[in-house]
């Protein structure tokens, strides 16, 4: 489902050019569990960002789905994020002011569903995530463990092909963290396909797939048998 | 994105930063009371000097000599024809026209009036006894002018309050005789201070018989007549009867100026009309200024909750609507902070009502349509540079920003 093409994406720092992706091809098929490691500044975020259609390459091709991207505008890359791809990040990206319902809703108040629709889909998701008892707390009442869990949430309502996240761990315990892996493992059993940065090399031996980057090159793809 | 969930996040945002708000509220409310007080005062000075006019009677019609530049003055003048002056024959000859109740002619001009040694210069008024109802004057004692011919000037006088007090003090001055100028005459009554009038103290003057005033100016032509018709729907064609009868008085020539008394009213109503307007927008100035206040603070706004933006963009938003959220904020701002300087300056209208009863404050409705309004489009216009600021982040970028 996921293809690139000799992709490049390189950044211009003063008067020096950083490959952050070098000629990257890459094949990614539906409902895999893709790990992607590396060495801090190796790409891992900037591969994530461009699957994500947060970032474009700077040369070579994207294709999602059968379709290249490279030709789309803002609105139709926008179109798709909202469709088809859901993101976790490491910090959460809550919105502060909003409840972990809100939060939840925003990616389906963003494309104009019904209030009630919305409703419907924000109490199932609590539910995957077990956090329907929590839904009218602010982030801030929240701990760690939850908030990702609310992010995770919220990146699943619009029922996504693609589920892309960027060191989910990070910024979390043990405990939590392992809660963490596996909700999202438990929606790849789903369907979900799930494409994740780690630094942790035991989080990425559980994974399906193992990538390893290095300075913006695949250095290593092993598949589990 | 449905437009109630657009007014929803702009409402989270006005609630979660609540001294920015109440800040720009402020300076959004004080444009707006400033309009409505400012426009406030305009009219309520337009209604006491029309009420003043009013007072004098709208069915009044005010004869003077010359023609208006307008209808070609200009061309007698250069051809060494003054206009004939206006007589006391002249104001006479007008009692023929049916319509014409009272007439009351005009001599005026600036003598001494002189008592027991004690001297004092007077504005003076020649006219005759109709005069007093006309302008609805009252006395104080005695009584006003004699009711004789207009071409007999006996010597009498009627004196204001101020000039009695300055002559004759605390004694009666009813019945004594005054000398103004080089005339003498008897003092018939003093006026009242009530007495409305336009540009004339009514406690400094002296009135005196029309045919004296002539004779003390040595004028042979009147300042006014001013002339009380009896059906004001007439009032065109009573007009177009003096201009007719003076036109055959003076030789074929329309050297005189008829206005209605309404006419003079019509033109201080539009003068006050523009004041206010001037008012008004001179007050809006005050709403531009809150309004690049909106601009500078939605700037920072936007740089304050970049990672937001980026987070949006994440999750599919549009750049237009992220513009559209940012922009209906500031709306939302400004929208609401007029709303509240409405309220204010209504208010404080009626209490500075209660305060000065005598004047009439009358906020009129264009003031607030108008403030509103432009508080809405400065809303708009200077929320627009922040809001397509934040539309054009970079998702990545915005997304590493502060949290
Ligand atoms: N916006 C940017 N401007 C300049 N250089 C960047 C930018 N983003 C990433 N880079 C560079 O690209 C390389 C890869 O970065 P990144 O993908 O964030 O690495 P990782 O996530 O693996 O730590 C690094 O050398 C980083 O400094
Ligand atoms: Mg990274």
């Amino acid at each position: 489902m996921i293809r690139l093409d000799k992709l490049s994406r390189k950044f211009q720092v003063g008067n020096q050019v950083v490959h952050a992706l070098d000629e990257v091809d890459l094949e990614i098929n539906t409902n895999d569990y893709v790990s992607i490691m590396g060495v801090s500044g190796s790409g891992k975020s900037t591969l994530l960002n461009i699957l994500g259609l947060l970032d474009t390459p700077t040369s070579g091709d994207y294709i999602l789905s059968g379709i290249n991207t490279s030709k789309m505008d803002d609105d139709e890359m926008a179109g798709i994020r909202s469709a088809k791809i859901g993101f976790i990040f490491q910090s959460f990206h809550l919105i502060p002011r909003l409840t972990a319902f809100e939060n939840i809703e925003m990616p389906m108040i963003l494309s104009g569903i019904s209030p009630n629709e919305r409703s419907m889909k924000v109490d199932s998701a609590l539910e995957k995530v077990g956090l329907t008892d929590r839904a009218d707390h602010k982030p801030e009442q929240l701990s760690g463990g939850q908030r990702q869990r609310v992010a995770i949430a919220r990146s699943i309502v619009m029922e996504p092909d693609v589920l892309l996240a960027d060191e989910p761990t990070g910024n979390l315990d043990t405990t939590s963290g392992n809660e963490v892996v596996k909700l999202i493992e438990e929606l790849n059993s789903a369907g979900l396909t799930l494409i994740v940065v780690t630094h942790d090399r035991e989080m990425g031996e559980r994974s399906n797939r193992l990538i390893e980057l290095r300075d913006g090159k695949i250095i290593n793809d092993q598949r589990k048998p | 994105m449905r437009l109630s969930d657009i007014l929803f996040l702009g409402y989270t945002t006005l609630i979660r930063y609540p001294l920015r708000t109440i800040m720009l509220l402020i300076a959004t409310s004080i444009g707006v009371m400033a309009v409505i007080l400012l426009t406030a005062v305009g009219e309520g000075a337009r209604d006491y000097i029309t009420g003043e006019f009013r007072s004098l009677g709208t069915n009044l019609l005010i004869v003077s000599p010359g023609r208006n530049e307008t209808s070609g003055g200009g061309v007698l003048d250069l051809a060494g024809l003054s206009p004939r002056p206006l007589t006391i024959e002249d104001a006479q000859s007008l009692f023929q026209i049916d319509n014409v109740r009272r007439i009351a002619p005009v001599v005026m001009g600036e003598a001494p009036a002189q008592y027991d040694g004690l001297e004092r210069s007077a504005p003076i008024i020649g006219t005759t006894p109709e005069f007093l109802s006309i302008r609805q004057w009252e006395m104080e004692s005695g009584s006003f002018l004699p009711g004789v011919s207009m071409r007999y000037s006996p010597p009498v006088c009627a004196i204001g309050k101020e000039i009695k007090s300055e002559l004759f003090g605390d004694t009666t001055a009813v019945g004594e005789w005054i000398r103004i100028g080089d005339r003498r005459c008897r003092v018939a009554g003093v006026l009242a201070e009530e007495g409305r009038a336009i540009g004339i103290d009514v406690q400094k003057i002296v009135v005196i018989p029309v045919a004296l005033g002539t004779a003390l100016f040595n004028r042979d032509s009147l300042y006014r007549i001013i002339v009380d018709v009896r059906t004001t729907s007439r009032m065109d064609q009573t007009k177009q009867s003096i201009l007719s009868i003076i036109k055959r008085r003076h030789q074929g020539k329309e050297d005189i100026t008829v206005i209605k008394q309404d006419t003079v009213l019509q033109s201080f109503d539009n003068i006050f009309n523009v004041l206010t307007m001037a008012l008004g927008s001179i007050a809006s100035i005050s709403l531009l200024v809150a309004g690049i206040l909106i601009m500078n603070v939605m700037l920072v706004a936007v740089s304050q909750r970049q990672a937001e933006i980026g987070l949006l963009k994440a999750i599919g938003a549009k750049n237009k609507q992220i513009n559209n959220l940012f922009v209906v904020e500031a709306i939302m701002l400004s929208g609401s902070g007029a709303i509240m300087g409405l309220i204010l300056g209504h208010s404080i209208t009626q209490v500075l009502k209660v305060a000065f009863p005598d004047f009439n404050f009358l906020p009129p409705m264009w003031a607030s349509y108008v403030s509103l309004i432009v508080a809405l489009i400065s809303g708009i216009i200077f929320g627009l540079l922040p809001a397509r600021r934040a539309a054009k982040l970079d998702p990545v970028e915005a997304l590493s920003g502060n949290k």
